[in-house]
């Protein structure tokens, strides 16, 4: 799906955003994100350290879970239209957890002539742990 | 406890630039399909002046600067202890791949929660352009830890 989809006439409150279902979070993913951006934290790639710290395992990068979010907003409304979003990062994303991503519509207001809809933000594992929960604004055409 | 005197603290200010190679590692990384974020014709049709800087990628070359853990050893955290706490950012414009990106950042806040076992740490990163204006702010809240504490 890509953003041109998007009926925006049709948007109003309770309307929900097509979720977004990653695959498992492998290693490699991990190595990547590190490198990709920038965050080189080795809690989340060198077992070792993980260990260390008393953990069982590497986690995931709280960001790339908020990255995929990212990736639900921008599937839906181009990005020039996301004014700010918020998250709480509930919960560590163990390695191989598996995260879908939701947002809803909550609200839609007219903030400085622009219609502004609130949507709520929620990343689960397959589990059912909520691990982030947020809030983005976004620009109705 | 963190020196609460740490409130107030900027750090040293950090001019960076997102390739566009880097940008189309990240949309890799992520699983990124969507062409605006790797294909200079897309991202143009799609009103970028170049590939356009996702959503949170700036947290990303902020923590790229050489010393971006500097300030968590300084105030004696140990960055294996350390959570992600909140993550928000407030646009003001797209950045683009290529563009001069300058980061100025500050402790906002400490605080800490059940009797110290959880302390809090909250920095505000302003993100500028070549003209000084504004492109995005961000505000990170970081979560110690203290093993000593018996969390």
């Amino acid at each position: 799906m890509s953003s041109t989809d998007t009926a925006w006439t049709t948007v109003d409150v309770g309307s929900e955003l097509p979720p977004l279902e990653l695959p498992p979070i492998s290693r490699t993913t991990l190595a990547l994100f590190a490198g990709a951006s920038g965050d080189h934290n080795p809690i989340h790639i060198d077992l070792d350290v993980a260990k260390s710290a008393g953990l069982p395992d590497v986690f995931a990068h709280g960001m790339l879970s908020m990255a995929y979010l990212g990736r639900l907003l921008t599937g839906w409304a181009p990005q020039q239209r996301l004014r700010s979003w918020s998250v709480r990062f509930a919960a560590i994303t163990p390695v191989h957890g598996q995260p879908t991503c939701r947002g809803r519509v909550t609200a839609i207001d007219e903030v400085d002539g622009e219609r502004i809809a609130t949507v709520e933000l929620g990343v689960t594992l397959a589990d059912g742990t909520l691990t982030l929960a947020g809030d983005a604004r976004i620009a109705l055409a | 406890m963190i020196d609460r005197s740490f409130i107030g603290r900027e750090t040293s200010s950090f001019e960076a630039v997102a390739e566009r190679g880097r940008l189309r590692f990240f949309a890799h990384a992520i699983g990124e399909q969507d062409p605006v974020y790797s294909d200079l014709d897309a991202a143009r049709a799609a009103g970028h002046g170049d590939l356009p800087v996702p959503p949170t990628f700036l947290f990303g070359l902020d923590v790229e600067r050489p010393d971006s853990f500097a300030y968590v050893g300084e105030m004696g955290i140990d960055l294996r202890h350390v959570l992600h706490g909140e993550q928000s950012f407030a646009y003001h414009r797209v950045a683009v791949a290529g563009e001069p990106l300058r980061f100025r950042s500050r402790i906002a806040d400490l605080f800490e929660k059940k009797g110290g076992a959880l302390q809090f740490v909250v920095r505000e990163i302003a993100v500028t352009d070549g003209d000084d204006a504004p492109v995005a702010d961000l505000r990170t809240t970081i979560v110690v830890r203290d093993p000593r504490a018996g969390a």
